[in-house]
């Protein structure tokens, strides 16, 4: 099992309600493939920093998950069959990288308390 | 020999103020100095402080960051890139 995290970049041409259909699909997929989800996050519809498939905007979202290599595959071929997603991305967490993740989660949460 | 020195002031050069010597500002590595371990890739406005104008990343003499960080903050910036919470290739971006 290593750590991962992926950022994908849904299109802004869908409303906030089947936003949300898209990532509880992504997430129960998660929960499938006996994955342990650590954090999710949605930052919103944000400006991209340079247009993808001719749109400039998108709304993000974070998934931070515990998995196995063999799963990221299936992962990644699903993101590339949806063609509501504009871009996706994986990364593989290091302990420092986890370690600071946990740190952004502990202020963000203080943040949303205050 | 010592005693005639004093008294002729030899043939060197005396300033009654001292000539100023530029002081080079010692570079250090930001990351080492903070104890910081992992830079993320997440945080646009913090790697903005490692790329020009046109988004291109700075140079390690310039930014004074040791080569172990300065390749961590060049594989953050390409996974903002990536993401496009940075662009390729501008004019102006500061």
């Amino acid at each position: 099992m290593n750590q991962y995290e992926t950022v994908f970049i849904i299109t802004p041409v869908l409303s906030q309600e089947q936003v949300n259909e898209v990532t509880s699909k992504y997430k129960e997929l998660l929960q499938e493939g006996g994955c342990e989800v650590i954090n999710e996050e949605s930052w919103g519809l944000k400006k991209l920093a340079y247009p993808i498939e001719k749109k400039s905007t998108g709304f993000y979202h974070l998934f931070e998950f515990k998995a196995s290599p063999d799963f990221i595959e299936k992962w990644e071929l699903t993101f590339k069959r949806d063609e509501r997603i504009l871009r996706f991305m994986t990364v593989r967490l290091d302990k420092y990288a986890a370690e600071y993740n946990q740190k952004r989660r502990k202020k963000l949460a203080d943040k949303a308390s205050n | 020999m010592a005693t005639q020195n004093t008294t002729e002031t030899s043939g060197e050069v005396r300033y009654l103020t001292p000539i100023p010597v530029e002081v080079k500002k010692q570079k250090y590595c930001r990351f080492k100095k903070a104890g910081i371990k992992y830079i993320d890739y997440k945080d646009p406005d913090f790697l903005l402080k490692f790329v020009n104008e046109q988004g291109k990343l700075l140079p390690r003499r310039i930014t004074g960051t040791s080569l172990k960080y300065q390749r961590k903050v060049a594989t953050a910036v390409k996974r903002a890139r990536q993401i496009a919470l940075l662009p390729y290739v501008t004019d102006m971006l500061k």
